[in-house]
């Protein structure tokens, strides 16, 4: 018993290590290589048929967007996405799975998910190990300030004032390319820190994406003390995304999407889940690069 | 990988800079109020005694993690140490690994104290020394030489404890980590590898620096 469990782990510790040499060796060509041996028996679309059941990432603590409940309940916009696009794909166990933004590749590579809808903007370099199917919503960079505060109107008034951002956040990074140090930003790890610290006065603006911020706003806890300025300054284009090489599964779930779209289940979704967001008129499917206007 | 290095790479080697400024000026400020502790739980008047020995266990039994985010969002909401906020959570956290570490500190030294025969206290006390003078001249000197490699082993664990830091927004290295895993999703594991490596790299040399020390200083009696 002892001896199987210690050559089991001696087992791990090898292959642990077998993947770091290889993934260190060949880094040129592992990220254009792996997807492609996918071979159309396990498109997600086969899954959803067959099995009946499918495992989708979702973000456990963005409110408004994917929310996990003390009871273990998902809610939110991309949950409401999820289920919509995996019943028409034909599954009908769907089992959410808590997906942070640093292990969406990685669970999909695993096989962990068959499919990731947690506010993953689509960019090039992702595009090189996922497949993404969408885009399901296009979220603009904006300000979230206190109910009160008329002070900030646009990105331009955060100059000299006390900012705070989320780490490894697309939008932190923004305003340190546009301001430098001329904004005081912070960064700390999650957005309900960001949040708290709004609350109690220590920054006075939030920014990241306008469905973040209104996701917080919305919270009942939060109702009237915040609200979001609506001013953009970006386009964050919201893609499923799929295992790396899965076409099948890409142009099922387009299509899952353009039903949503057309029935008027999206605008529902939206409305319901992120009142403070503009309820635009959906994203064109397959349309990846938008570039943004004022 | 090579693109990854040249366009992360000022990134990270601030980290690394920034992960150095942290331990070396928390380590500085463990050492000093670790002494004055040391020489509190040692000191002939009850209150310093009970006041040390209250200051030790409550924060040597506190989660680190805890005292961090409560030096940075708690302390911080009360207490502003510099106008720029990243300058300030720096300095915020550099104060909640002092406090930390220094009971850390503390303890070792006082091991260090109780490996100093009786007599010698006696015999400096019975020149006229008073006990300042006596801790500072006579067993202040011996407890330090008889603790350099436990002292060495706090430090190593400071080194590591640094990465709490990043719960209130320090950008040291395991910041900056979490951040590349997050926009390099496809390098996981060396981005990991890496990081671990800088951090052994660090704490190595600091582990045999300090035994070579000890073997060099060692307690004469």
């Amino acid at each position: 018993m002892r001896s199987s469990r210690m050559a089991a782990a001696a087992g791990a510790v090898a292959a642990a290590l077998a993947l770091v040499l290889s993934a260190c060796g060949n880094d040129s060509t592992s990220s254009t290589g792996s997807g492609t041996s996918t071979s159309s028996g396990n498109s997600i679309a086969d899954k959803a048929k067959n099995d009946k059941a499918l495992n989708i990432g979702v973000k456990p603590d963005q409110p408004g967007l994917g929310l996990q409940s003390s009871s273990g309940q998902y809610s939110g916009f991309d949950v409401d996405v999820a289920n919509y696009v995996a019943h028409k794909l034909g599954a009908t166990t769907i089992n959410f799975v808590p997906t942070l933004s640093a292990n969406r590749e990685a669970f999909l590579q695993q096989g962990k998910v068959d499919m990731v809808v947690a506010t993953y903007s689509i960019t090039p370099k992702r595009q090189k190990v996922v497949s993404f199917a969408g885009p399901y919503y296009v979220a603009h960079q904006d300000i979230l300030v206190r109910a009160n505060d008329n002070s900030i109107k646009q990105s331009d008034d955060l100059k000299g004032k006390k900012v705070c951002s989320g780490q490894g956040s697309a939008s932190g990074d923004r305003i340190e390319e546009l301001y430098g140090t001329e904004v005081n930003l912070i960064r700390l790890p999650g957005y309900g820190d960001c949040v708290n610290q709004l609350l109690g006065g220590q920054v006075q603006a939030v920014t990241t994406d306008n469905t973040i911020l209104a996701g917080f706003a919305a919270q009942p806890q939060n109702q009237g003390k915040l609200k979001v300025v609506g001013t953009f300054f970006s386009n964050e284009i919201y893609g499923i995304g799929l295992k790396k090489g899965d076409t099948k599964g890409v142009t099922a779930v387009d299509s899952a999407l353009r039903a949503m779209f057309q029935d008027g289940q999206w605008r529902t979704a939206l409305t319901k889940n992120l009142p403070q967001v503009p309820a635009e008129t959906p994203p064109a499917i397959g349309k990846f690069d938008i570039p943004f206007q004022q | 990988m090579s693109d990854f290095v040249s366009s992360e790479g000022h990134t990270i080697l601030l980290a690394f800079w920034m992960t150095l400024k942290v331990s070396a000026l928390s380590a500085a400020g463990s050492l000093v109020l670790g002494t004055v502790l040391a020489a509190m739980r040692v000191a002939p008047l009850p209150v310093l005694r009970t006041v040390g020995t209250l200051y030790v266990n409550v924060l040597r039994n506190t989660p680190l993690t805890l005292i961090i985010l409560f030096c940075g969002l708690g302390l911080g909401s009360i207490i502003t140490v510099a106008d720029m906020q990243t300058t300030n959570y720096f300095w915020l956290a550099v104060f909640g690994l002092v406090a930390y570490t220094s009971a850390f500190v503390c303890e070792v030294l006082r091991a260090g104290v109780n490996t100093v025969p009786f007599g010698q206290a006696e015999a400096a006390r019975s020149i006229g020394l008073s006990f300042t003078q006596t801790l500072r001249i006579v067993v202040l000197p011996q407890a330090f030489r008889a603790v350099i490699a436990p002292l060495g082993s706090v430090l190593i664990a400071l080194i590591k404890n640094t990465t709490i830091a990043a719960a209130i927004g320090v950008p040291e290295a395991f910041y900056t980590m979490r951040n590349e895993l997050q926009s390099h999703g496809d390098i996981v594991i060396p981005i990991f590898a890496g990081y671990a490596l800088f951090f052994v790299a660090l704490t190595l040399p600091v582990g045999l620096l300090f035994g070579w020390l000890a073997k060099r200083w060692p307690v004469a009696r």
